[in-house]
């Protein structure tokens, strides 16, 4: 049974290049609206500043990451060559001058921690994988990932009115604005 | 006399500005084709029929696959590894020639996506994800290798730091165990980077998808990408990120490659020079092999306007300069042999070259060190049967260098007892075929079923995808279309020349 309640996402507009995208986004930006996005098919460079999205902070995980790795590989080595089962093999030492032994493991396991930290890190931050949006309601946004530009503003938004914002697109050059309900399911 | 004479130049002549004349960047897609262009030229590959020439090629190497390792395995696991031509003494014999081959292979994906990422080559675009795609099922048909020349393969997990009922521990101190960690490391990243990178261009064919499985299956591996620009500013990140861990990772791969060789106190493997010889040499023969797969494919699918000549000018240039470090590695290898004055030393390589290997040893030079070098002419690297010849006699040179490598060395070592002649078995040659046939089996179904271009990054290598491409009164001095003056002039026809 389908219900007919629908609720309103919010309104998307398209715009007609990546370069009166990044005009319009500045616009939204300054009218301070704060829950909308810009939906491209390639990374605009410049578009962050534009909406004002500070810069990711995924490096920080990943540091931290890395670090998880390299101690990992460190302890794994040194405990079980030196401390638990010392194998005096190839006149290689069971000591503290083992170590530089163990340095190809503990880069490789550093970048394989900071690698898989990078992947989740990102997943994490932006809240993938998602099995549905209610932005995928849109009959235009499958254009988003071909050759279409748009910006999106949501009705959670507190500086959102139905007719106001639909006006404002207008005004800073958005065509085929579109109200975008999302039916609940 | 003299005085009046400058005197005079210098009040005829006005002072004339220098205009540098600027090399014009060339154009990555060509024929201005459109943004939608792009998308329906590469998923149409996916979407549309798929040419005779596909099942053509595939399905021999299905077979060749199926029978190579799928069989060869069977016969191996089931008699043992003695069916292998291995001895006492080349106990490293095929096996180890064809994954150091296989994982050198493996080398210029990651190369072309991190490397030339780092260092802003935009012609990266259009061929990193099919590189991508080669490094993942070279590495594949590597790990093959090792796996079962351990002998008993059901033991193989021993390799993996887990504790067992013996309490026995790895060896963390044995080159050979740091390549099980670089290796794994190594497929692991390069499946991350692929896959990330693929995650924006899944969501496109997803996206023209009807109903059905294949929308959920490309949903579902899309991971609800939507475009969104505050996903794309985390996924730049994200790129970045692994771009920057796996430039180091790449280099390292072949370097504790080859430490396997180095540490060893063994006359012909024992020098410093291994590592960076090691990668230049994998960086060539990746290179090579990427041109082999890429040069059939773009034709077979009309990809010309994406992977341009320009493309291709700028690989058959990396082959040359890799290529010309190997033989510089070659001949450094054998100078210092004789300047080291250590007898077996000498020995070893004299037996390389004059011994009854010499034909590995001449295959080796001609292909790696002397084809190559036809890419000092331009008109090589423009006529493509030149490339594609130049690529394979690369490819079967990086197998024999290996060749030359490990046998000649072991093939007589400190014992003149134990000298023999080395011959491989048939299980070793169907073995080895049925990788060939595996790798190329595994890319015509990347080809079938990914998209084999990395379409968001080819969109973004566009001219008009700069936010500045339209405003250049207000950004004079940014955006990528800013032209000097004097090209404009050149353009005009009223430079002076």
């Amino acid at each position: 049974m389908s219900s007919s309640v629908k609720r309103v996402y919010g309104y998307l507009a398209e715009f007609e290049s990546a370069s009166a995208l990044y005009k319009a986004a500045e616009k939204v930006r300054d009218a301070g609206f704060r829950k909308w996005d810009c939906y491209t098919p390639f990374p605009v460079h410049g578009l962050d500043d534009a909406m004002g999205i500070k810069r990711s902070i995924l490096p920080y995980f990943v540091f931290f990451g890395g670090l998880t790795g390299l101690i990992t590989a460190f302890l794994l080595s040194y405990v079980t060559q030196v401390g638990i089962y010392p194998t005096t093999v190839q006149g290689k030492p069971s000591n503290i001058f083992t170590v530089p032994a163990f340095f190809p493991i503990m880069f490789e396991l550093t970048v394989l921690f900071s690698g898989f930290t990078t992947l989740f890190g990102f997943l994490g931050l932006s809240q993938l994988p998602r099995w549905n949006h209610p932005i995928f309601a849109s009959r235009q946004i499958h254009r988003a990932t071909d050759d279409g530009y748009f910006i999106e503003i949501e009705a959670k938004d507190p500086k959102f009115s139905a007719e106001g914002t639909k006006g404002f697109l207008d005004e800073i050059g958005g065509e085929n604005i579109e109200l975008v309900e999302d039916d609940g399911t | 006399m003299a005085d009046t004479a400058t005197k005079t130049t210098s009040e005829t002549s006005t002072p004339r500005e220098v205009k540098i004349p600027v090399l014009e960047r060339e154009t990555l897609v060509l024929n201005k084709r459109s943004y939608h262009w792009i998308t329906e030229r590469v998923c149409g590959v996916i979407e549309n029929k798929q040419p005779a020439f596909w099942w053509q090629l595939f399905i021999p190497c299905a077979i060749m696959a199926a029978i190579g390792v799928g069989g060869g395995l069977i016969y191996l696991v089931s008699t043992g590894v003695g069916v292998w031509g291995n001895t006492n003494r080349v106990m490293w014999g095929w096996p180890i020639v064809n994954f150091v081959f296989w994982i050198g292979i493996g080398h210029a994906g990651t190369l072309i996506s991190a490397i030339l990422f780092l260092t802003r080559q935009n012609w990266r675009t259009s061929i990193n994800r099919a590189a991508e795609a080669m490094t993942i099922f070279a590495v594949v048909c590597a790990g093959i290798f090792p796996a079962f020349h351990v002998g008993r393969v059901w033991m193989a997990w021993y390799l993996a730091p887990i504790p067992n009922a013996n309490a026995i521990w790895q060896n963390f101190k044995s080159p050979l165990l740091w390549d099980v960690f670089a290796v794994s490391t190594y497929f692991s990243i390069s499946l991350v980077f692929w896959f990330l990178g693929m995650v924006p261009d899944l969501a496109t064919i997803r996206d023209r998808c009807k109903r059905g499985v294949k929308k959920l299956l490309y949903g579902i591996f899309s991971l609800g990408w939507r475009g969104s620009n505050r996903h794309w500013s985390h996924y730049e990140m994200a790129y970045l990120l692994l771009a920057a861990l796996s430039t180091p990772l790449v280099l390292s791969v072949h370097s504790v490659v080859s430490f396997d060789f180095a540490t060893s106190v063994v006359p012909g493997w024992h020098t410093t020079i291994f590592p960076p010889y090691f990668v230049a040499g994998a960086i060539f023969g990746g290179f090579a092999m990427v041109l082999t797969i890429m040069i059939p494919a773009r034709f077979i699918y009309g990809l010309g306007d994406m992977i341009t000549m320009k493309h291709i000018d700028n690989m058959a240039k990396i082959i040359l300069l890799t290529g010309t470090i190997v033989g510089y590695a070659y001949l450094m290898e054998l100078f210092v042999a004789f300047y080291s004055g250590a007898k077996y030393e000498m020995a070893a390589f004299t037996y390389r070259i004059t011994g009854p290997y010499w034909w590995a040893y001449v295959a080796m030079m001609s292909c790696n060190v002397l084809s190559p070098q036809l890419f000092w002419f331009k008109w090589c690297r423009e006529n493509l049967w030149v490339v594609m010849g130049v690529c394979m006699a690369v490819n079967a040179g990086m197998w024999f260098e290996r060749f030359v490598i490990i046998v000649t060395t072991l093939a007589r070592d400190f014992m003149p007892a134990n000298w023999k002649y080395y011959n491989p078995s048939w299980v070793d040659i169907i073995l080895f075929l049925g990788t060939i046939g595996l790798f190329a089996a595994l890319f015509l179904l990347f080809l079938r079923f990914l998209p084999c271009i990395n379409i968001a990054e080819v969109k973004w290598a566009k001219k008009e995808s700069d936010v500045h491409y339209d405003d250049k009164q207000q950004h004079p001095d940014e955006g990528t279309v800013v032209e000097a003056a004097y090209q404009q002039e050149v353009e005009k026809g009223t430079a002076e020349v």
